[in-house]
């Protein structure tokens, strides 16, 4: 007999954030399960708790209660270290890390004790579309060639599941799209189990097999992108 | 002028502080009306530090007459306030008193003690006191500086800090570029003051012990191993800071801690 495991499943996740004034709910009891391949959107305006949802899926924030599982482990009992490895994240700005955009695609893997070789460092700048930048300083680099390094950064690790924080929207609508279609078609290609955060309905509609609404912390849909966004 | 005013040596000393008191008010009260919100902090810093250093002089004519040993509690709290001092300066910083104690006791401590061993300080009081005093003061300027700088490297790159922890760093890794940058500026002062000694000025210490007979030559060199344990004691409190406040602005699950 087969279990059928999720690769990534969120349980009854809240976040509350104690303040002064009185606690603070940011996300309330939200989950879902994804398999293989699967692309969630996660959709909400400004505050809905999408980039809190996304944040604690990787452990850069703790849950208050629930439960994150991969491939059915509950991640509090692996090394966060590990972890983020395992779930990489593409953020809204690039951030990268002063110097060579080779240096930055090799920090993740030499932060585990992999140095990657030339040729894997050239292979994946060539994938995400800039080939021969290995050697530019970052700071030469425009917002969407910056987005493009952190996404072949992020995919340095190898992660099985791929987090994306609204990462078109700090970009020029040119950069957007091409941003866009690149990431649907690497998340494609490789088949990865991706949570792609948003505010942009019709980009959700284009890139996600599922879509979780969120408002003001609460969940108010999740089902696939064609029962939400198509009918 | 005060001279014809105040004809003993303490109504004169009053009467200086007063005069140097009131400019500072007026200085700083030009520097608040340019938006440098200190109008109301300098009046009350000037009258406590009058205190102050008024209860450390009748307390040194006290010490004077007793063991050399009696200086190592005066010292020891001494760090103690300083700790408190470097803590209100980084309020949103969680164990930042325990944490600036430790640094300072490692920096100050260590090489005051260090320092009496080898007989570089002479085991006096009227010696131990006023040197320890002077480094363990350079020493708290350092660690406020080191502890605020950081702070705010922290502010201004977490996207850069959670980058790095999201593509697997450990913490301390993650932080490294903002503690070295940190360890750096702090200790800015302390090597300038090395480096224009003698030239840009004279201490007030060296100037001192000139005035009270001591060789010119002898006095210099001394300056010199006072302003070296400054630099070494600061140097190793940023250093030991360097090891322990990762461990306040991460969380043990390695993720970055919000501050205020």
């Amino acid at each position: 007999m087969t279990t059928n495991v999720a690769v990534l499943e969120a349980r009854d996740l809240s976040r509350t954030l104690a303040q002064p004034g009185g606690p603070k709910s940011l996300l309330r009891n939200v989950g879902f399960r994804l398999d293989q391949g699967q692309v969630l959107a996660v959709l909400g305006p400004s505050g809905a708790g999408k980039s809190t949802l996304l944040r604690m899926l990787n452990r850069l924030d703790e849950p208050t209660s629930g439960a994150v599982l991969l491939q059915g482990v509950d991640t509090r009992d692996v090394d966060p270290r590990t972890l983020r490895r395992r779930i990489g994240i593409v953020m809204q700005q690039a951030y990268l890390f002063p110097g060579a955009a080779a240096a930055n695609v090799r920090y993740g893997p030499a932060q585990h004790g992999i140095l990657l070789q030339d040729s894997q460092v050239a292979d994946l700048i060539q994938q995400v579309g800039m080939a021969g930048y290995e050697d530019r300083d970052v700071s030469t680099l425009s917002g969407g060639e910056a987005q493009r390094i952190s996404i072949a950064r992020a995919l340095a690790n190898q992660p099985e599941v791929l987090l994306l924080d609204e990462p078109t929207s700090a970009l020029d609508d040119v950069s957007k799209q091409d941003i866009e279609h690149l990431l649907a078609s690497l998340v494609r290609e490789r088949n990865m189990t991706c949570v792609w955060v948003t505010h942009d309905v019709a980009q959700a509609g284009r890139v996600s097999d599922l879509v979780l609404r969120l408002e003001a912390g609460h969940s108010i849909a999740f089902g696939t992108s064609q029962e939400l966004l198509h009918a | 002028m005060l001279k014809l005013l105040f004809h003993t040596q303490v109504t004169l000393g009053l009467g200086q502080a007063a005069a140097v008191a009131v400019l500072a008010i007026i200085v700083a009260q030009f520097a608040s009306r340019r938006g440098a919100k200190i109008g109301r902090e300098i009046p009350l810093v000037l009258l406590r530090g009058i205190v102050q250093i008024l209860l450390v002089g009748f307390l040194i004519v006290a010490l004077l007459h007793g063991p050399w040993w009696t200086g190592i509690p005066v010292l020891i709290v001494m760090i103690f306030i300083a700790a408190t001092i470097v803590r209100r300066r980084v309020p949103e910083l969680s164990g930042a008193y325990t944490l600036s104690l430790l640094c300072m006791a490692a920096g100050a401590g260590g090489v005051l003690t260090v320092m009496t061993v080898l007989g570089i300080v002479e085991p006096k009081i009227i010696i131990l006191v006023p040197v320890g005093s002077m480094v363990i003061a350079q020493n708290m300027n350092i660690q406020s500086l080191f502890l605020n700088r950081f702070l705010g490297e922290v502010r201004s790159h977490r996207g850069e800090i959670e980058s790095a922890l999201a593509l697997g760093a450990a913490p301390d890794h993650a932080a490294e570029p903002y503690l070295r940058a940190s360890f750096h500026a702090s200790l800015i002062p302390a090597t300038d003051n090395l480096r224009s000694l003698g030239i840009v000025w004279i201490p007030g210490m060296m100037a001192g012990m000139v005035l009270s007979g001591t060789s010119p030559v002898y006095a210099a060199l001394y300056q010199f191993v006072i302003l070296g344990m400054i630099f070494i004691a600061g140097a190793v409190s940023c250093l030991t800071a360097t090891y322990l406040v990762p461990r306040r602005v991460f969380t043990p699950q390695q993720q970055l801690r919000r501050l205020s």
